[in-house]
């Protein structure tokens, strides 16, 4: 009966970050600035690392955590190159 | 495969659920407030401490399944917590410059001359 009940507390979980997904996305396309789409991008990378991180507690696997791992090594590099180019035009200069 | 107490399986499920609330708030107040600087500290509600509870507590559910300890949530977490504060700085910077170049009126006043804020107009 407990792990019923664990596994739904996963599935509500699972359900609280894609709808957190959900607004990121809606806040990319309504954003009425690049900056505003930028921080949406961002925070959408966040929440679907953590998503995958929750399906990876419910599989056992260590392979989410190397996925995850790379999720953030990409937002963070995206995020920069997108301020840099809003800040300055250019990305390489 | 170690067999996990019941209380213990419970109590890491809902520290992540308590994550990910935490998470969804963060985007609420993302979609919800008014302008771009209000927007920007919403996220961090999720970088912080949403990604802290939910990355520990999958640590801590992986070291009690394979009877070891298991750090590579922690090594996610630290850097979300050190690239987060880097990356938000630098476009807030980014955001505050295109609105001051188009003389927006909604923008932060910048400080008068002579207590500069230490960085100044970017370099050419």
């Amino acid at each position: 009966m407990t792990l019923a009940l664990v596994d739904w507390i996963y599935l509500a979980a699972q359900f609280l970050l894609a709808l957190a997904m959900l607004a990121g996305c809606w806040r990319l396309l309504q954003g009425p600035r690049a900056q505003d789409r930028v921080l949406a991008l961002d925070s959408v990378y966040l929440s679907a690392m953590l998503l995958l991180v929750t399906f990876g507690i419910r599989s056992g696997g260590l392979i989410y955590f190397e996925i995850a791992l790379v999720l953030s090594a990409l937002s963070f590099v995206s995020t920069l190159a997108l301020a840099k180019f809003l800040m300055r035009g250019e990305v390489i200069e | 495969m170690n067999a996990i107490p019941d209380w213990l399986e419970l109590a890491i499920a809902l520290t992540v659920l308590a994550g990910a609330a935490v998470t969804f708030i963060g985007t609420v107040g993302l979609v919800r407030w008014a302008t771009f600087y209000q927007r920007i500290h919403a996220p961090t509600l999720g970088s912080s401490f949403g990604a802290a509870l939910i990355l520990l507590a999958s640590s801590l559910h992986s070291s009690l399944v394979l009877g070891r300890p298991v750090a590579h949530e922690v090594i996610v977490l630290i850097f979300i917590l050190v690239t987060t504060p880097v990356t938000l700085m630098l476009l807030a910077r980014a955001a505050i410059y295109r609105d001051r170049s188009e003389n927006n009126p909604d923008v932060p006043v910048p400080p008068p001359a002579g207590e500069g804020e230490g960085e100044g107009e970017p370099r050419t």
